[in-house]
């Protein structure tokens, strides 16, 4: 098998593995935003929730992996439900600025109980189904890598159903698109919100479920994870959640040639540029439209 | 009879003058990352050097003075660090500190611990706290050098008869600071650095890292990191099927990464302190019995695994304690004591000079390897 091939596949699959979980974390950024016009900081904190409880319930609880995946995205969904319930709902006025630092006393507040419940050092789990990698055209996969791309073609896919096929969905997407539109023609624009951040903490904690066999999950990683997830929420043009999944993979593959062919010193550095690059030609992201940004406050 | 009483009066004067005398405690100072990201330094420390303190005072304290610490949270954090410094200095008058946890933090303070000339015993690593000697009177640490890890690994190295060796770091501090050293002393063991790479903390996957490493022909790889991440690296290597040596720096000393890393743990090798791998230590290591009371007492106490960064805390404060107990709480000579103090520490075997605020040297470390998900010491 030519070597130089088998490399090439070898880096394509590590720079999508790495562009599904920007895509995850992003797409979480994304439905927030379009619901409330702000950038949820406690995102990455959904991430954290996610990775943690599942390694509860899998390492101490012994549960097997599905019922424990479930158990963990209700439970996290649920904190995202009371969330916005306690803190974004009863605000009377809500305006950015306001709502910003309210995620970010929200997410200070979860690290907190994080520490508290799972200790400082960082926590792991078994891969879902073993570490025995498995050759494809003479690069090798590991299981997990299969995992993280195949959940996030579902999770993209029910996303596209929802939003097109559903009345909930489209409901959201109405008021989205103008809130007061929708408030006119009937639609509880609050229980939208309520729903929004119900989803996003959802898909936060999918992201944590499946990355944490693979980097470990401590309380303080939020920041960290949240980071990239934004930058590639912003690339893609903010609200626009395929832009999103399509930006996170572009990076993701960016980031593996820039390690694969140049250096992994300058990985980062390289795919930071490319993101200015991107802002300074497209300042509303690939895929997002000038008109609509120019209509955002933020 | 007038003369007795004033005699016993005099005598009882003396004895509860003497009573109190004996009663003023000796106030020593700790600066640990209680709290925040080096909290898994701090925490260790902190519960150490409590458990030493109580049991210095449970057996009648020093020389008759009871150890009384104060303790303060540093977060890891420089200012906050400073801060602390200062109030250990001004407000409990302390005569002696131990810690801070992190490099940085100790870097912080020496500038105030220096003028107010109080020995100053940090747990952190970088050498370049204690240069230049000439500034840095005050300042000792216990930690052993990274120089030296890389001194163990490379000798290992020439030892198998490899010549073209990969580097693959984390981008955290200790990481580029073990970076630099690796590309510097390769050449005086012979060793040619073909692949020098990096991953940051939050990487999933170092797979092109390491193709490039392996199309480089480097016969072992070391990878030289303190973040969980590190453990990537051999699952990634065993993915790849790939077979060469790999070496990992001291920061692999945590048993939690072995178990995250599975199968693929199994072989690597790395110098470390040897209270990891205490159990198989040779019966006449002169470090056993310390080593073997220190983790017994310490599991015991607080239901969590004992770490080598508690060590650096047991060490510090051990040697301060040796310095009260010879010298009394003056801070010069207590200075003066610990610039040729000799101890037996969890660290390695301290001899301090005066050229040589550590006083440890490259057999501070032994060769380490992981066998059956567990620490042993290297056969070969």
């Amino acid at each position: 098998m030519d070597s130089q091939l088998s490399d090439l596949i070898q880096f394509i699959i590590m720079g999508v593995q790495r562009g599904c979980i920007y895509a995850l974390v992003a797409m979480g950024f994304n439905i927030i935003y379009n619901a409330t016009g702000v950038i949820n900081f406690a995102q990455g904190e959904f991430v954290v929730l996610g990775g943690l409880l599942m390694v509860t319930l899998t390492m101490t609880a012994k549960l097997s992996i599905i019922p424990a995946f479930f158990i963990t995205t209700m439970v996290v969904t649920m904190v995202g439900v009371l969330m916005e319930r306690f803190t974004i709902n009863p605000v009377k006025n809500p305006s950015v600025l306001r709502l910003i630092i309210i995620t970010i006393a929200v997410s200070i507040l979860i690290k907190g109980v994080a520490m508290c419940i799972w200790g400082k050092g960082s926590l792991y789990m078994h891969h879902f189904s073993g570490t025995q990698s498995f050759n494809f055209l003479g690069a090798s996969i590991l299981p997990q890598t299969l995992w993280i791309i195949a959940i996030l073609i579902v999770i993209v896919a029910s996303f596209v159903f929802f939003f097109n096929y559903t009345m909930t969905g489209k409901c959201m997407q109405a008021c989205s698109i103008n809130r007061d539109a929708a408030r006119l023609a009937g639609i509880n624009d609050r229980r939208m919100v309520m729903l929004a951040f119900a989803l996003s903490a959802g898909i936060g904690a999918i992201a944590g479920i499946i990355i944490t066999p693979i980097i470990q999950m401590d309380y303080a990683r939020g920041a960290l994870l949240g980071l990239k997830g934004f930058g590639v929420a912003v690339v893609g043009g903010l609200g626009n959640s395929m832009g999103a999944v399509a930006a996170g993979i572009i990076l993701g593959l960016i980031e593996a040639m820039a390690a694969g062919y140049l250096s992994s010193h300058y990985m980062d550095a390289i795919a930071l540029m490319i993101l200015l690059v991107v802002l300074f030609i497209r300042p509303s992201g690939i895929f997002g439209s000038s008109e609509a940004a120019r209509l955002k406050d933020f | 009879m007038k003369t007795k009483t004033l005699i016993l009066t005099n005598l009882m004067i003396f004895l509860i003058c003497s009573m109190l005398y004996a009663a003023e405690p000796y106030r020593v100072g700790c600066m640990h990352a209680i709290t925040g990201k080096a909290s898994w330094l701090g925490e260790p420390q902190r519960n150490t050097v409590k458990m030493i303190a109580d049991e210095i005072n449970a057996a009648g304290g020093i020389n008759g003075h009871k150890l009384e610490l104060f303790i303060e949270d540093t977060q890891g954090n420089n200012t906050r660090a400073v801060n602390a410094a200062k109030k250990l200095i001004k407000k409990h008058r302390v005569c002696a500190i131990v810690g801070p946890s992190r490099s940085g933090t100790s870097k912080a303070v020496i500038a105030d611990v220096q003028r107010a000339k109080l020995p100053l015993v940090s747990c952190a690593a970088a050498e370049s706290m204690l240069q230049p000697i000439k500034d840095r009177q005050w300042i000792f640490k216990t930690a052993q050098n990274d120089s030296d890890a890389i001194r163990r690994i490379y000798e290992h190295a020439v030892k198998k008869g490899y010549q073209k060796i990969g580097v693959i770091t984390g981008t955290t501090g200790f990481g580029a600071a073990g970076r630099k050293l690796l590309n510097a002393m390769a050449k005086d063991y012979g060793l040619e650095v073909v692949a020098d790479e990096t991953y940051s903390p939050s990487d999933t996957d170092m797979t092109a890292q390491l193709i490039k490493i392996k199309n480089a022909k480097a016969q072992a790889l070391v990878n030289w990191s303190i973040v969980p991440a590190q453990s990537i690296v051999p699952q990634n290597m065993q993915q790849l099927k790939m077979k060469i040596t790999l070496y990992q720096s001291h920061g692999f000393g945590n048993i939690k990464y072995v178990k995250a890393a599975g199968s693929a743990a199994e072989g690597i090798i790395f110098p470390g302190g040897r209270l990891l791998a205490v159990d198989t230590l040779s019966k006449d290591d002169p470090q056993r019995d310390l080593l073997l009371k220190y983790k017994k007492d310490y599991e015991a106490k607080f239901k969590e695994s004992v770490s080598t960064f508690g060590g650096h805390a047991y060490d510090a404060l051990k040697l301060v304690i040796q310095a009260l107990k010879n010298v009394g709480d003056d801070p010069a000579k207590i200075r003066a004591y610990l610039e040729t103090a000799r101890m037996t520490g969890t660290g390695g075997i301290f001899k301090l000079a005066p050229a040589d605020h550590n006083g440890l040297d490259k057999n501070a470390f032994e060769m380490l390897t992981v066998k059956n998900g567990k620490f042993v010491v290297l056969e070969d």
